[in-house]
């Protein structure tokens, strides 16, 4: 293992997170806090507890969730295709760093952004709802799972994209609607049958199931289950990107 | 001398089906300023982006300081610095963060005395806290060369390294490789312009289509190839070659105030001696006589463009 370089990378994405401060970490919160105060307060109240949890509490996960996979994919993609566009990409080519290293490098830095942002919704919150985490390791462990995994499917968009159109459809396109219906504002068992069944096809709903196990104790999916996907999900993206370096794919001629 | 890079039947053949490379050969002596010289498209950046990592080679192997690129990459690469032909930065990054990032990135520990130093070589001290946006484009380019130079490398490719450069830059640099090539670094750099490797290089080899034209010394080069022209300012205009002359291998300028004159400076006999004494024997009357040498310049272009093979020159 090369450990300065794996650190020159990370620092250096690292570095471009505090540059631009209020656009990857308060924009977030401001946006989230939007919908506490909207579906968590104004609507929330007028909501029946669903399994127990107060709507405003049951949101909380979910919320969580929809802001770490999106910010985890921007902000690696993001991380990957500056340097390709701009040119910088031939140094990190022509170092002596492994493939591994390059992605420890950049998925990590990003993954790490979007902890500390998950981190910081999940206090946010507290200023909303009062909530409590029944299971703070697993929650930990969901968290940094998730950010890990997105933050590495946004390297693989980061890395197909070649216009910034393309950097954005992947998220606009397939993300948001995956979040939308996976259960962020809801509990899947509130759908009609037919559509539970559909659900399932969606892995957002596993993430979002698990993670709001650790928090009440009370899941759409059994937890096992939902941390089986997550670790698939993690697997896949892992062989996406080392094809990605065997074929040297977009990034070498 | 032993060889720093040493490039075996490497081919390279684009997904497009573009033969950028076909079957070179090429070694490069420790310690030397090399110059590849070739015209736009021939395969000079394809060449050094096989060597440095940055473009997969179709077929061949390359050495570098004896590792293989491909199977040693990690200790290959480690040796070697690449100033691009294009200059890419980061806009919002600081000189010095910069420079110290691709210190890492080689995997070198941090020294910032080592970096102070190169800053200052290049005379980007002063700036080491600017953005980089805020750069020259002049200074942009020696902070690509502060970048290369960071890790400290035994090699350093320079792709175009003054295409686009004001003079007084353009002789900082070569004073600055000739510095570098002084403390023991290998140079390898190409261009087109020829007055380029005509200053600096201690070897020069030719490009075109993807294939070594030619490889050799340059001060041989250019005594083998070089030509001498004495030119013979007439006093009065002349129509046509007087028959006397006639034997001797001369043209006449348009303006029929000038004879022209070939010969071999190798020779030992130039015939300079005989022309003029022809001359005065018919009573042509001249008011000047300058000779000169042809340039890298023109011998490249004799072997690019008029296709000159490599018999004719050995011979």
């Amino acid at each position: 293992m090369n450990f300065y370089s794996i650190r020159a990378i990370y620092k250096f994405e690292m570095a471009r997170t505090w540059r631009t401060l209020m656009q990857s970490v308060a924009s977030p919160v401001i946006s989230t806090s939007l919908y506490f105060i909207v579906f968590g307060s104004a609507i929330g109240s007028r909501m029946v507890a669903i399994d127990g949890v107060s709507y405003g509490a049951f949101i909380i996960p979910g919320l969580i969730m929809m802001s770490l996979m999106t910010q985890s994919i921007s902000n690696a993609s993001f991380g990957i295709y500056m340097p390709t566009f701009s040119g910088t990409i031939y140094e990190v080519l022509s170092a002596p760093v492994s493939a591994l290293e390059i992605v420890i490098g950049y998925v990590g830095a990003a993954a790490t952004k979007s902890t500390i942002l998950g981190l910081l919704i999940l206090i946010t919150a507290r200023l909303f709802v009062d909530y409590q985490v029944q299971h703070p390791v697993m929650m930990l462990a969901f968290l940094v799972l998730t950010a890990v995994t997105f933050s590495m499917f946004g390297f693989i968009i980061g890395v197909w994209a070649d216009t910034f159109e393309k950097l954005q459809i992947i998220p606009l396109m397939i993300i948001t609607p995956l979040t939308f219906l996976g259960g962020s504002f809801y509990s899947i068992k509130m759908l009609p049958e037919f559509w539970q069944t559909v659900t399932l096809f969606n892995p957002v709903v596993y993430l979002i199931s698990g993670f709001r196990w650790s928090f009440f104790g009370v899941a759409d999916v059994h937890m096992g289950v939902s941390l089986g996907m997550t670790l698939v999900f993690l697997l896949v993206c892992m062989l996406a990107v080392w094809w990605i370096f065997k074929t040297g794919y977009k990034l070498k001629s | 001398m032993s060889a720093v890079i040493s490039v075996n039947n490497l081919s390279k053949i684009y997904e497009s089906g573009f033969q950028a490379l076909k079957n070179v050969n090429l070694d490069i002596n420790a310690g030397e300023i090399f110059a590849l010289l070739g015209p736009n498209g021939a395969g000079k950046t394809t060449l050094i982006s096989i060597i440095c990592g940055i473009v997969n080679p179709s077929d061949g192997a390359v050495l570098a300081d004896g590792h293989d690129i491909v199977r040693d990459y990690r200790k290959a690469r480690s040796k070697i610095g690449l100033v691009p032909q294009e200059i890419a930065t980061d806009a919002f990054e600081s000189v010095w963060g910069s420079v110290s990032f691709s210190r890492g990135l080689f995997g070198k520990p941090r020294n910032d005395a080592y970096i102070e130093k190169v800053l200052r070589d290049l005379s980007l001290w002063d700036k080491k806290d600017s953005k980089i946006m805020m750069l020259s484009g002049g200074m942009k380019r020696r902070l690509m060369i502060a970048k290369a130079l960071s890790h400290e490398p035994k090699i350093l490719f320079l792709d175009e390294p003054t295409a686009g450069v004001d003079v007084e830059l353009r002789r900082d640099m070569w004073e600055m490789v000739r510095k570098l090539r002084e403390q023991g670094v290998t140079i390898i750099l190409t261009t087109h312009y020829i007055e380029e490797a005509e200053e600096m290089a201690d070897r020069v080899g030719i490009i075109n289509h993807g294939e070594i034209v030619l490889v050799d010394e340059k001060t041989r080069l250019m005594q083998q190839l070089g030509r001498k022209q004495l030119t013979v300012h007439l006093a009065a205009p002349m129509a046509a070659i007087p028959a006397p002359l006639s034997n001797l291998p001369l043209t006449l300028a348009d303006d029929g105030m000038a004879l022209v004159y070939d010969y071999d400076a190798n020779q030992e006999r130039t015939g300079i001696e005989e022309l003029l004494r022809t001359l005065n024997q018919h009573n042509i009357e001249f008011k000047d006589l300058h000779s000169r040498q042809s340039s890298l310049e023109d011998i490249f272009v004799d072997l690019v463009k008029n296709g000159v093979n490599r018999e004719a020159m050995a011979s």
